[in-house]
C-alpha cells in the first residue's frame, strides 16, 4: 500500500536535507572556467582588451601629459591641484574639450565590452543552462562572467595605462630634453597609472554587468531545446 | 526507508502554456502521471507532442501554467530559487540529446562539476569522477575534451555527469537522438543497467524501438495529453507477437489489448520517416 505523507512533511524533509548539504559558488572552478573560455576565444578576447587598451591609453596621455605640462611650466594660476582624483576631477573641470573627448572614449569603451559580453553570453545559453541543470546557482552564473570581463579588464587597462605614460614620457623626452626628468613628479604619475588601471577595470565590470546579470537569469529549460 | 512503492514523480492536471502571436500555444493540456522510484519510463509520442516540454516540468527546468509537479511529494512551484538549484544539483540527473558537455572542460572536470557544486572536496570529486567514468566505459579517456570523444563517447561522459551525487530520478530526453543505432543501443543499456544497480528512476524518451524491452512503462503522449500508459507486461506480449498478433489482449492492463505494441511500433516507424529533429 501506498504511504502517502503530506506536502508539509515532505517539504520539511527537503529543507532538512538542504540544512546538512548547501550548493556551493566555488570560485576556484568558476575561475578556470572563466579563462579557459577566454582561451578558446583568444582572439576575441584580444579585441575586447584592444578596445579598453586604447581607452585607458589615452586617459593615461591626457593625465599624465598635464603633469608634464605643470611640472615643466608651473602656473601659480591654474585651477588644475592635486594628486589622485582630485586631480582627474580639476584637470577635467579645466579642460572642457579633452573631458569630452575621453568621456566618449570610455563610453565607448564600455559599450564594446558591454557588445562583446552579450555575444558571449548569447552563443552560451546552451552551457549556461546545463550548468543551471548541474546546480549552478544565479550567482556562479554572474561570477563566471565577471571573472571573464574582469580578466580582459585587468589587463587591457594595466597595459593600456603603461603605454599611455610610456608614450607621455617619450614624447616629454623629445621636447624638453633628458633634464625634464629630474622635475617629473613620478608618485603622482604612477598614482594616475594605477587610478587609470582601476577606472579601466571598474567600467569594464559595469559593461559586463547586465550581460552577467541577463546570463544568470537564462532558464535552464534552454538546455534541452535542440532547435538553434 | 522509502518504500518501493513510493511516487518519485506526481504530476496533477499540469497544463503549459507558451505566449503565441496574440494568444497562446498549450503544449501541455493536462498531464496527469504518477511515476514509482526506480521504475525505468519511457515517454513517447510523436515529435511536437509536449515531451520536451514534459521533461522540463518533470525536471524543474519550467514552470507550468496550470497544475502541479511533485517531487518526492514536494511541489517544486514552492521552491525558491536557492531550493530549485540544490533540487537540480542533488536530486535530479540531467541528460540531453546534445550531450551538452561544457566544451572548455576534459571529461572528468565535467564530471566533477556538479560534485564541486555540491560541496566535494576536489580529491573526493575526482577520484568519485574517476570511477563513474569508469562505469560507463570511460576510465582511460578522462582527460580528453570533449571535442576528442566520439557522440557515444561523449554521451557516456554526460551519464556519468549526471550520476555525479547519487541523484534519484534521471531524466533523459532523446539521449540517443544523435547517435547511430548501435551506439545508441548502448547507451540505453548502459542506462538500464545503472537503473537496475543504482535504483535510480530513469525517465527516458528515444525513438530506438529497443527502449520498449528495457522500460517498465512507456508513457504514450500525443498533443498534450496522455494518449495511454503501457505496462512492462503488456510491452513484452506484443513486442513478442508483432507480425503474428497471437496473444492479442493477453496480460493487457489497457484496453487497446494486443493491438497496442503492433500501434507502438507503427508510431516509432512513422516518427522515423518524420525525420524527428
Ligand atoms: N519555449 C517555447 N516557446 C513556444 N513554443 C514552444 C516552446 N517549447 C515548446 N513549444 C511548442 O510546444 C509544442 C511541444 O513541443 P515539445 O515539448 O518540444 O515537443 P516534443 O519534445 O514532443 O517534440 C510544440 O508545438 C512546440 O513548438
Ligand atoms: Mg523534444
Amino acid at each position: 500500500m501506498d504511504e502517502q505523507i503530506t506536502h508539509e512533511e515532505a517539504i520539511r524533509r527537503l529543507r532538512t536535507d538542504m540544512k546538512t548539504s548547501s550548493v556551493a559558488t566555488p570560485f576556484a572552478t568558476a575561475l578556470k572556467i572563466a579563462f579557459q573560455s577566454l582561451r578558446i576565444r583568444f582572439w576575441r578576447s584580444i579585441i575586447t582588451i584592444a578596445g579598453i587598451f586604447f581607452a585607458i591609453a589615452f586617459l593615461v596621455s591626457v593625465l599624465n601629459s598635464a603633469v608634464v605640462e605643470l611640472a615643466v611650466n608651473p602656473d601659480e594660476g591654474s585651477q588644475v591641484s592635486g594628486t589622485g582624483i582630485r586631480f582627474i576631477l580639476t584637470l577635467l573641470a579645466a579642460e572642457p574639450r579633452q573631458a569630452w573627448l575621453v568621456t566618449m572614449s570610455l563610453i565607448v569603451c564600455v559599450i564594446g565590452i558591454a557588445n562583446a559580453m552579450l555575444m558571449s553570453v548569447t552563443e552560451r545559453y546552451k552551457e549556461i543552462g546545463t550548468m543551471k541543470c548541474l546546480g549552478a546557482l544565479d550567482i556562479f552564473v554572474i561570477e563566471l562572467f565577471l571573472l571573464e570581463s574582469g580578466f580582459q579588464g585587468l589587463v587591457g587597462s594595466f597595459t593600456g595605462a603603461l603605454i599611455g605614460a610610456g608614450l607621455v614620457l617619450v614624447s616629454a623626452l623629445v621636447k624638453h630634453g633628458f633634464a625634464v626628468m629630474g622635475i617629473l613628479p613620478w608618485s603622482q604619475m604612477v598614482i594616475n597609472i594605477l587610478l587609470a588601471t582601476v577606472i579601466g577595470l571598474l567600467l569594464t565590470l559595469l559593461g559586463a554587468s547586465f550581460p552577467a546579470y541577463r546570463a544568470s537569469q537564462m532558464p535552464p529549460a534552454d538546455a534541452m531545446r535542440t532547435e538553434v | 526507508m522509502a518504500s518501493t512503492q513510493e511516487n518519485t514523480v506526481r504530476a496533477r492536471a499540469v497544463r503549459k502554456r507558451f505566449p503565441m502571436g496574440e494568444g497562446y500555444l498549450e503544449a501541455l493540456k493536462g498531464i496527469d502521471l504518477e511515476i514509482k522510484r526506480g521504475e525505468y519510463i519511457s515517454i513517447m509520442g510523436p515529435s511536437g507532442s509536449g515531451k520536451t516540454t514534459l521533461f522540463n516540468m518533470i525536471g524543474g527546468l519550467d514552470k507550468p501554467s496550470d497544475g502541479t509537479v511533485y517531487i518526492d511529494e514536494v511541489d517544486i512551484a514552492q521552491l525558491d530559487a536557492y531550493e530549485l538549484a540544490w533540487l537540480r544539483c542533488r536530486k535530479i540527473g540531467y541528460i540531453f540529446q546534445t550531450f551538452n558537455l561544457i566544451p572548455v572542460m576534459t571529461a572528468l572536470e565535467n564530471v566533477t562539476l556538479p560534485m564541486i557544486f555540491a560541496g566535494l572536496s576536489n580529491d573526493e570529486a575526482i577520484s568519485k569522477g574517476r570511477g563513474l567514468l569508469e562505469t560507463v566505459g570511460l576510465g582511460e579517456r578522462w582527460q580528453h575534451k570533449p571535442t576528442e570523444l566520439s557522440g557515444g563517447q561523449q554521451q557516456r561522459v554526460a551519464i556519468a555527469r549526471s550520476f555525479a551525487n547519487d541523484p534519484s530520478i534521471i531524466l533523459a530526453d532523446e539521449p540517443t537522438a544523435n547517435l547511430d543505432l548501435k551506439t545508441g543501443h548502448d547507451i540505453i543499456e548502459l542506462l538500464r543497467k545503472l537503473n537496475k544497480e543504482m535504483g535510480v528512476t530513469i525517465i527516458s524518451n528515444t525513438h530506438d524501438p529497443s527502449m520498449l524491452n528495457v522500460s517498465d512503462r512507456i508513457i504514450w503522449i500525443r498533443d498534450g495529453r496522455v494518449d495511454r500508459i503501457e505496462a512492462r507486461s503488456d510491452i513484452d506480449i506484443n513486442v513478442g507477437t508483432i507480425g503474428g498478433d497471437v496473444l492479442g489482449g493477453v496480460g493487457s492492463a489497457d484496453s487497446h489489448g494486443g493491438a497496442a505494441g503492433k500501434h507502438a511500433m507503427d508510431r516509432l516507424t512513422g516518427e522515423a520517416t518524420n525525420g524527428g529533429q
